[in-house]
């Protein structure tokens, strides 16, 4: 027995959201009493593998013959390391992947988890429902269990101890997909999905030309920029940036929402940050509702101080 | 071109949740369903203009029981030309799975279209599994999709932006946002819908492997604090030594 988690990565670089899985992973090996193993695929440093060791990975699978994720290559590796566990990112790749492998492995599988397993009795996973406003504790009854893991949900926790790297080949077969172009999004920014702090702007701003005081405030911030889904809709913005229900879901640590009503669809997607600050001018946005801070005034007058106040502090720390 | 579209009925968005037997059922009471929007928005109406471009027909398919008909019907509505529906409770996303791919298997289908996800258990799951089990490619997240006789071109959404890729039919692909834009069934497809036929087939044997021992809400929240428009510089206080935040 042991715990397989999939360590995905784009042109030979581990994904941010790795560290996590992997520690994740691992925590769960040392709960069943196994170990926990990564599988990356590609040319991925040797250094970076053996990072991995650092989160608790006791050994690193390198299927460098693999030039794309494949149900194939993960249950090949799953069925040569007798895994009965095995963990993907809820993102991108795990969506298209974990799903097959399940098929394949006629095996149960939860996505979106967001915390530990309760393995007392039986094998119980927590995860968002009905887009955030509830939570679900699902049993997998199955004997292979594969779980993804919505990014953010545990952290990270390096432990400092080693990996084993073994390059690993196999036959990952074909995914039929023919990859022509990668257009990169936000390149003048941070990654929506991977950013620890989101400004979003929406109706409330009046006209795309206002998004100056938005765009700047999200670079003194390191933040990634959004926005509601009128404003993607009427085309002020780009609908890469729309977030709700119908949108892309968010969990950072701080989500700044400007001149946004906080319609339910919109909560949906935003409700599990950690932190939220709301600026409206109306007091009576259901978005007050759902903040933590909240600013009653109007975004052009506010906005503007609050990029001022914050570069007065960032100059404070340092 | 013959198109597969699979729907799946969702609480309607603005639904307040809650639960009944011990926090272990969704409490339907007074709840109103609506096509998953997913299914309805972008895969469905994307089928539909594929269809109107390049002739052919589209089915609709939805494992549920017998109250899943009126979300079926507007989906006719919308303008699929026929409907089957598998008969039996959803257990899980690989029960689903293998009712839909035993259903196309023989069929000879193009392309199998389904939702990003549903609203309602966000699983973003069944449509990789049908491609699993019929062994076909499969696209998930795409948000663009034309066709040149058997190649379609897909732009899909993956980790840092957009991919771009060729996959030769048939194939299986999950629909988010930018496939399509919403279309309101007129008068004359909500009367032809009544008519178009809607055909129930039984279900094949298939186990589940998970199952929701309960639910919870999250805690509530505690109330905002409100920071005056004029001092700014306290949100900033606020949120470093408070929240710790920044
Ligand atoms: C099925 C369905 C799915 C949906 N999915 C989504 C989704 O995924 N994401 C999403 O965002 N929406 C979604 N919506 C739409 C949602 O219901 C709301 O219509 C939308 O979120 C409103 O956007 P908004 O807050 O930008 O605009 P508005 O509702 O118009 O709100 C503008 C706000 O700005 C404030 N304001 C005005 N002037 C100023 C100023 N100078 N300074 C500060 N504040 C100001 C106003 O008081 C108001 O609260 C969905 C709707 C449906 C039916
Ligand atoms: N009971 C169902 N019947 C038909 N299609 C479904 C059903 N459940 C889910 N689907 C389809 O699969 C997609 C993804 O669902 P899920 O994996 O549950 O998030 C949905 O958007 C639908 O297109």
């Amino acid at each position: 027995m042991s715990v397989l988690v999939f360590a995905d990565s784009n042109n030979g670089k581990l994904l941010k959201s790795v560290a996590e899985v992997v520690s994740y992973g691992s925590k769960i090996a040392g709960k069943l009493g196994t170990n926990c193993i990564a599988l990356t695929y590609g040319e991925v440093s040797r250094d970076e593998l053996e990072e991995l060791g650092n989160y608790g990975a006791s050994k690193v699978l390198a299927a460098k013959n693999a030039s794309s994720v494949t149900a194939n290559l993960v249950v090949s590796a799953a069925n040569d390391e007798g895994a009965d566990v095995i963990i993907f990112s809820h993102d991108g790749t795990g969506k298209a992947i974990a799903p097959r492998v399940a098929a394949k492995l006629d095996a149960g599988i939860v996505t979106g988890v967001i915390d530990y397993p309760n393995t007392d009795s039986g094998f119980i996973v927590k995860r968002t429902v009905f887009s955030g406003k509830a939570f679900a504790n699902v049993s997998i009854t199955s004997e292979k269990k594969i779980i993804s893991l919505m990014p953010n949900s545990v952290g990270a926790e390096a432990t400092g101890g080693s990996a084993e790297v073994v390059e690993y080949t196999v036959d990952a077969g074909e995914t039929g997909i023919n990859v022509k172009e990668f257009k990169k999004k936000g390149s003048e920014g941070v990654l929506l999905t991977e950013a620890d702090i989101v400004v979003s702007a929406g109706r409330g701003l009046k006209g795309p030309e206002n998004w100056g005081i938005i765009e700047e405030l999200a670079k003194e911030m390191g933040a990634a920029t959004a926005c509601s889904r009128p404003v993607a809709d009427i085309g002020w913005r780009p609908h890469h940036e729309h977030v709700g229900q119908t949108g892309i879901a968010v969990r950072p640590n701080l989500y700044i929402a400007i001149g946004i009503s906080g319609a339910i669809q919109h909560l949906a997607g935003v409700n599990q940050s950690k932190v939220m600050v709301v600026i409206n001018t109306d007091s009576e946005a259901p978005f007050f509702k759902a903040a933590d801070y909240g600013i009653v005034g109007d975004a052009f007058q506010v906005v503007p101080k609050l990029i001022e106040a914050y570069k007065k502090f960032k100059a404070s720390q340092n | 071109m013959k198109l597969l579209v699979c729907i799946s009925k969702a609480p309607d968005t603005t639904t307040k949740i809650s639960f009944t037997d011990g926090d272990s059922k969704f409490n339907e009471v007074g709840v109103q369903f609506i096509v998953n929007p997913y299914d309805e928005w972008y895969a469905l109406v994307r089928a539909l203009e594929l269809k109107e471009a390049n002739g052919g027909t589209v089915t609709t398919i939805t494992v549920g029981g017998g109250n899943n008909d009126p979300v079926i019907r507007k989906a006719l509505a919308i303008g699929a030309d026929d409907a089957v529906r598998v008969d039996a409770e959803p257990t899980d996303a690989l029960f689903v799975a293998k009712q839909i791919s035993a259903y196309a298997k023989e069929q000879g289908y193009d392309m199998i279209l389904c939702g990003k996800e549903t609203i309602n258990y966000n699983g973003s799951q069944v449509g990789g599994m049908i491609a699993e089990l019929l062994n076909l490619p499969y696209i998930s997240l795409a948000s663009k999709l034309d066709v040149n006789g058997n190649v379609a071109t897909i732009e899909r959404d993956v980790q840092g932006g957009l991919e771009v890729l060729e996959v030769s039919t048939p194939f299986v692909a999950s629909c988010s946002k930018g496939m399509a834009e919403q279309r309101i069934p007129n008068m004359r497809g909500i009367m032809a819908a009544r008519t178009k036929p809607l055909n129930v087939v039984s279900a094949i044997e298939a186990q589940k492997h998970t199952e929701v021992v309960s639910y919870t809400l999250p805690p509530a929240k505690s109330e905002c604090t409100f920071v005056d428009a004029e001092n700014v510089e306290e949100l900033i206080n606020l949120l470093h030594n408070e929240a710790k935040a920044i």
